[in-house]
This record gives structure tokens, C-alpha cells and sequence, in this order.
């Protein structure tokens, strides 16, 4: 029996009146690829930033390896290892590629500011060793021949591979991944399927991620949540989520049940 | 031209460099854009004179505590700070414009607070402050600025500021503290305008708070701007020439102004990114600039191929 890395119990958020996330709850397995579906508007995305602490919670507990982190800040919540991409890109634009990934590599550097001020031994070290990490994360992931190139400049599905670089700067230990096959042909959902897999077993993380592309999340998750107007609707692997009443009457039925 | 006349607009230069380098990494760097730095000059001034004005000997005139230049420069650069701390505590959090407007009304504060306040001779202004500002004073504090301020800039804590700037969700989201971030542009931009403003003081002998007006932050955050936001090298030319101008221009007597206005919008549609436009004129910038000018025109190659392929299929 494995661990939860991630725990949501009750999590509730309301905008004025509207119930965006009501009493919802589910788990994500430590080194799982857990997937969060659901039609538009069913606050999947809303889910994304009360875990990672942008949005505070109305009600309810998320907990991240045993820690309380709902009502903490998103750089604290970073800290203990817990990133995202986002639906629509948000690199640092007039950076290059390699910028981009240095500057999310900052916290494995501990230098203050005064050492990096008069250039003391340790800040030249820690630089170093961050633009070696840097680097090499960019040859893993094959960006290294577009290091200098500026990032929106990018062909749009590297800019989205970017952006799961720039996490994985962070050693996190769950990665959020928000429709990250949006805007793709089949050809690059399929690339990005195996991606997905081989970034979760090299850097052992867990990965949850929000997507349409039934296919992907058919493919690469062990355990899928659907959600509607804010509510868990069901849970399960993919074969027992598929054939769900429920989810084919409000998701899947629509298609004509094309995931199975 | 007389010698004592070039020296004088050179020191002015070197002084309002100062101020522009801080004002280069809170609004080029960090993205906020202020519009009360002439506050902190004033405060780093006043604060700056108090220390080294001999005490009084006569009744009505205002006395100091007589101590060396730098005590004035340490205490009126830290006192800036200090009170950009608070400043920053309160208004930090407030978006874009907002903080903008709030820094507006802290320059002008500041202002008509030492207009009223008698103890530094309110609004008739405070003689008598020590002539120590030298070309080499002035100088030599420009090379430290710039220095700091490139190793900071340089480092994981400047890059974390550049990030806040690009796009602040992403920032915190990558782990970055943002308003620690932001408090620290805000704090060093403001030490930086405070030893401005010493400088400022003991050059000019005299001081007086119509001197940090709001026109005087406006004239900072254009220079950085017409410099070009993000580029300490940008900000170095900017303020150089921009101090200049009005001197060169006086020939024009008193059409001079506009000119002046004229000359910045010709130059500001013709390099519409400022001068420097992001970029850095030293060994590593230059390389930069080149990486970055290969790596398009590969990515340009590349696409082209694959059109041309992608046609004949």
C-alpha cells in the first residue's frame, strides 16, 4: 500500500455566492499520474490554485506529505515541492530559454545578498552550480540547442515543454500539470504522453494533471477524478471512471463515449 | 568653456546616476514604477547635511552635528531606506498604477511636510551646508553603484526581481517571495537616492525642498526609461545624456525646454525600448546579445526548412 502525497478533504472555495470547488476530496498516490477531468467551468483549474496557494481556501484541508499547506504562501507552498504549469503559458517572455530555467533553479543557491553584492567565494560556487543544473536539465529535456533563444520566440509546443523544464527546476515532488496538451496536434500529445511518464520515474515526482485530451489522461493516469460544477462526481482508475453513468451522462456521453 | 563649468554638469550627472541606477533596478528590473523618488533624495539631504553641518554658533542658523562627508553619505543613504521600509510595508502590496500613485503622493508628502517643518528652515530652504562633493567623490560613489548593483542584478536575487517583472504569478509559483523581492528593489532603490541626495546637497551648498519636487522623479524615471528599462549601461548613457542636453541646448535661450521635450520623443520613437533597450554594453551582454541574435536566425532557418519540406510532401 503506498502513500498519499496529496490529501484535499472538503476543499471548498466561494466566490461571493458561487460555489466554485464545493466539498471536494480526493487523493493523489506518491509517485502516481493522477488525472483531474471534468467539462469547462468545473473548477479543475480553481483546484490548481487552491493547492498551490493562490487563491486561499474557503473551507476545507489540503495536505501535502502530511503538512497543512492550504492558507500558506504560493512560494512557501514552492518551497516544500509543490509546482505547476498553467493553462495558458506563463514563461518570463524576454528571457532566454536558459534564464528561464536558472532563474527557477534559485532556491538550490543560498547565498545572500551581500556575498552576491562584493562576488564572495560561495556566490561564485552556488552560480556555478546552478548554471550546471540548469543546463543539464535543459540537455534531459532536449532544449539544449535552443538555450539563448528568447522564450517567446519558442515554437508554441516547446514553450510548453519549457514551462514543465522551469518546474522541474524546483525539485518538486508533486508537479501540476494544467492541460499541458492544450493547442496539440496527436502527434505532440503523444510525445508529450511518454514525457509525462519519463519525467515521473527520472526525477521520481508525482504528477497530477488537468486535461481534455482523453486519450493522454486515459493513457498515462492510474487514477482519474471528475468533477462538475465544482463537485467530485467520481473517482477510480480510467476503465471503472469511463464506464461511470454519471461521467459519460455529463462528460464523456456527450462524445459518444470515444475514451473507451 | 570654462572648466569649472563642464565639471559642474558632469557632477550633476554623476549624481542623478545614482539615483537612476536605484530607480534602474526598482522599475527596470523589478517592474514598479515610482514617481516619489525625489522624496528619498530629500530625506538622504537633509538627513545628509544634518550630519555634517558645523553645529550653530549664531542664533538662526540651523545647526548640524559637524561630522566627516561619509557619516553624511552612510546616514543619508540608511535613513532613506529606513523610511522606504515602512513605505514599502504599507503600499507594496497595491497593483501597477496603484502603487505608482501611492509613491506620488509619498514624494509629495515629503515635500511639503519639510516646507512646513521650520527646524531645517522650511520652505526658505537650509544654507550653509559643507562644500565636500567632488568630481572624485562623485565618481568614485558612481563605480561602487554600479558595481553592486550589476553583481546584484547578476545573481539569483536579481533574477527572481527580473522574474517578478516578467510575470508575477509565475514568480511565486517558481518559488520566489515576491514582495520580499519587491520591499528589496524598493529599499536599495531608495539608499541609493538617499546618498543622491547627499551628494546632491553638498554640491549645490544649499537646499531647499522645492529641489525634490515631483518634477524631479519624473525626470529620474524618464531617464530610465530613455535609457531603456533593464539595462544599467542604458541607464549610465541616460542619464549622462539627458543631463547633458539641457546645457547643450541653451543656445536656444528660452525655446531651450522644448527643444529638450522634442529631442527625448525623436529619440524615444526612433528606439522605442530606450537607448539600450534591455541590452548591456559590457563583455558578457555583448555575448548575450550575439547568442540571442544566432539562436533567431537558426530558429528562422529551421522553419523555413521545414515549410519547404512540408511543401513538396
Amino acid at each position: 500500500m503506498s502513500v498519499d502525497i496529496l490529501e484535499i478533504k472538503g476543499l471548498t472555495k466561494r466566490f461571493g455566492g458561487l460555489a466554485a470547488v464545493n466539498d471536494v476530496s480526493f487523493s493523489v498516490r506518491e509517485g502516481g499520474i493522477s488525472g483531474l477531468i471534468g467539462p469547462n467551468g468545473a473548477g479543475k483549474t480553481t483546484i490548481f490554485n487552491l493547492i498551490t496557494g493562490v487563491y486561499k481556501v474557503t473551507s476545507g484541508e489540503v495536505a501535502f506529505a502530511g503538512k497543512r499547506i492550504e492558507n500558506l504562501e504560493p512560494y512557501k507552498i514552492a518551497d516544500l515541492g509543490v509546482t505547476r504549469t498553467f493553462q495558458n503559458i506563463r514563461l518570463f517572455k524576454n528571457l532566454s530559454v536558459f534564464d528561464n530555467v536558472l532563474t527557477a533553479c534559485h532556491m538550490s543557491a543560498k547565498y545572500t545578498i551581500p556575498e552576491a553584492i562584493l562576488r564572495l567565494p560561495r556566490f561564485r560556487r552556488e552560480e556555478k552550480l546552478l548554471a550546471d543544473k540548469a543546463r543539464g536539465l535543459l540537455e534531459i529535456m532536449g532544449l539544449a540547442d535552443r538555450m539563448d533563444v528568447q522564450a517567446n520566440n519558442l515554437p508554441y509546443g516547446l514553450q510548453r515543454r519549457l514551462e514543465i523544464v522551469r518546474a522541474l527546476a524546483l525539485d518538486p515532488k508533486l508537479l501540476l500539470l494544467d492541460e499541458p496538451a492544450a493547442g496539440m496536434n496527436p502527434d505532440e500529445t503523444e510525445q508529450l504522453m511518454r514525457l509525462i511518464m519519463d519525467i515521473r520515474d527520472r526525477f521520481t515526482l508525482s504528477v497530477l494533471v488537468i486535461e481534455h485530451h482523453m486519450d493522454l489522461v486515459m493513457g498515462i493516469c492510474e487514477h482519474i477524478v471528475v468533477l462538475n460544477f465544482g463537485q467530485k462526481l467520481a473517482e477510480g482508475t480510467p476503465d471503472e471512471v469511463s464506464v461511470d453513468p454519471k461521467v459519460m451522462e455529463a462528460y464523456l456521453g456527450s462524445s459518444g463515449g470515444t475514451a473507451c | 568653456m570654462d572648466m569649472t563649468y563642464i565639471q559642474g554638469i558632469l557632477m550633476l550627472a554623476g549624481i542623478n546616476l545614482i539615483a537612476v541606477l536605484g530607480l534602474c533596478l526598482l522599475t527596470g528590473f523589478t517592474g514598479l514604477f515610482s514617481f516619489g523618488h525625489a522624496g528619498f533624495m530629500a530625506i538622504g539631504a537633509y538627513i545628509g547635511a544634518l550630519m555634517t553641518v558645523p553645529p550653530s554658533t549664531m542664533p538662526g542658523s540651523i545647526g548640524g552635528l559637524g561630522l566627516p562627508f561619509i557619516f553624511g553619505i552612510l546616514a543619508g543613504g540608511a535613513a532613506a531606506g529606513i523610511v522606504s521600509w515602512f513605505i514599502g510595508r504599507i503600499t507594496l502590496n497595491l497593483k501597477g498604477d496603484y502603487f505608482c500613485i501611492a509613491t506620488l503622493g509619498f514624494g509629495e508628502a515629503t515635500r511639503l511636510i519639510l516646507n512646513n517643518v521650520q527646524t531645517f528652515g522650511g520652505a526658505r530652504g537650509w544654507p550653509g551646508v559643507p562644500q565636500y562633493s567632488t568630481v572624485l567623490t562623485v565618481f568614485v560613489v558612481d563605480v561602487i553603484a554600479v558595481l553592486f548593483l550589476a553583481n546584484l542584478v547578476k545573481s539569483r536575487h536579481g533574477r527572481n526581481m527580473i522574474a517578478v517583472r516578467e510575470e508575477e504569478l509565475a514568480a511565486q509559483i517558481a518559488g520566489v517571495d515576491v514582495f520580499r523581492y519587491k520591499m528589496i528593489a524598493l529599499i536599495v532603490s531608495a539608499v541609493y537616492a538617499g546618498v543622491a541626495g547627499v551628494l546632491f546637497g553638498h554640491y549645490m551648498t544649499f537646499i531647499q525642498p522645492k529641489m525634490f519636487s515631483m518634477t524631479k522623479s519624473t525626470e529620474l524615471t524618464i531617464i530610465v526609461i530613455f535609457g531603456g528599462l533593464g539595462s544599467i549601461s542604458g541607464s549610465v548613457l541616460g542619464a549622462l545624456v539627458l543631463t547633458a542636453l539641457p546645457e547643450l541646448l541653451r543656445a536656444f535661450d528660452i525655446w531651450r525646454l522644448v527643444f529638450y521635450g522634442a529631442a527625448v520623443i525623436v529619440i524615444m520613437i526612433s528606439r522605442p525600448k530606450g537607448l539600450m533597450g534591455g541590452m548591456e554594453l559590457s563583455p558578457a551582454g555583448i555575448r548575450k546579445i550575439r547568442a540571442e541574435r544566432r539562436a533567431r536566425l537558426a530558429l528562422k532557418e529551421e522553419a523555413a526548412r521545414e515549410a519547404a519540406s512540408g511543401g513538396r510532401s
